[in-house]
């Protein structure tokens, strides 16, 4: 959809959290994304390659953690995997079933490299 | 060494869009967020649900589009308070957007405000815009196959409007395996078979809005 808009608001969390750790180099990022969103993997690998040049992020990976939708039934109570398209409970057959996981757009970590120089700490600190 | 971000990755629209839905709450305004693609009928449905409701509720209209300010106009010439968003070539409305838009309306004296996002299936259902409901509008002659091919739109509405059904004889349009398929993808909603033109079943439709904003009152 707007994959590009998606990876500027990515990087921009990504760098100031990278700068809050005191962090010189990125060496990864993971994402959660749900597959209910309109969001498409390889297109937000293709903005991330644009966009990082010449960051700290740059060359760095990106794990992309695609969600596989979950719902539960609020009739039965059970809880259950199913596609983009199928949301009836495959227990009891109804429809009143509550979206649980599968609309996660989220940032959940990064790895970081930290210059371990005791002379240097973060500049996070002192702030 | 790993760093926790736990961070949404929209989190700045959504903080706007939180904002957003405190103000409306605050001012008692229930706010209609509305997608549907370019040529459905959106304006057309939004003018036969202002003449539904204006004896009732004081509207206004936030009428998003990527240039011009055509439907703005035609919603003006109707005595209603209409603000025109240009999105300058972004294909969906943001919380910033409407935040924006929402400061020349005055709140105190309104009950509804119809938002017409940009026309698109795909990019709006993802950006919370601080509305208190999303409906999506699909016409007759887009065909019968969309919840198909755009499923996500059709999850994130509470009510599904179908536009043009006067138009049913000319196109083959499939209107059991219509329902059968929004029904499987959401099941809670229900569909508002409509003509925006001739007025047949605006009136279903626009009872089951007035229900929700009177609800706020």
């Amino acid at each position: 959809m707007h994959e590009l808009g998606l990876m500027t608001g990515v990087l921009d969390a990504v760098d100031q959290a990278a700068a809050d750790a005191g962090a010189t180099k990125v060496l990864a990022i993971s994402l959660s994304v749900g597959v209910m969103t309109e969001v498409i993997e390889e297109a937000l690998e293709f903005a991330f390659e644009a966009l990082s040049e010449g960051t700290i992020c740059e060359g760095c990976e990106l794990k992309v953690n695609m969600i596989e939708p979950r719902s539960h039934c609020l009739d039965c109570g059970l809880e259950f995997e199913h596609d983009r398209f199928h949301m009836l409970c495959p227990h009891c057959g109804s429809f009143a079933t509550e979206l649980i996981a599968g609309r996660e757009m989220q940032i959940d970590s990064i790895e970081v490299d930290i210059p371990d120089d005791e002379d240097a700490p973060p500049h996070s600190e002192g702030r | 060494m790993q760093v926790e971000v736990n961070s949404p990755i929209l989190a700045k629209n959504d903080e706007l869009a939180a904002a957003n839905r405190a103000l409306f709450a605050e001012k008692r305004v229930f706010v209609l967020n509305i997608l549907a693609s370019p040529g459905s009928g959106k304006t057309s449905t939004i003018l036969a649900t202002i003449e539904a409701l204006r004896d009732e509720f004081n509207i206004a209209v936030i009428e998003g589009d990527i240039a011009s300010s055509v439907d703005s106009e035609k919603i003006k010439a109707q005595g209603i308070a209409a603000v025109q968003v240009n999105t300058g070539g972004a294909c969906h409305l943001e919380s910033r957007m409407i935040q924006r838009a929402v400061d020349v309306l005055d709140l105190d004296e309104l009950d509804l405000i119809l938002l017409e996002n940009v026309g698109n299936l795909v990019c709006p259902t993802d950006f919370d815009l601080g509305e208190n409901a999303k409906v999506m509008i699909l016409s007759v002659p887009e065909g019968d196959d969309k919840p198909l091919k755009y499923p996500g739109v059709f999850q994130v509405s509470q009510a599904v409007i179908l536009n043009k059904v006067d138009t049913m004889p000319v196109f083959d349009f499939k209107k059991d395996a219509f329902y059968e398929s929004v029904e499987r993808l959401n099941p809670q909603a229900p569909i508002f078979p409509i003509s925006a033109t001739t007025g047949e079943g605006v009136e279903a439709w626009a009872e089951w809005l007035a229900s929700r904003v009177r609800s706020l009152h």
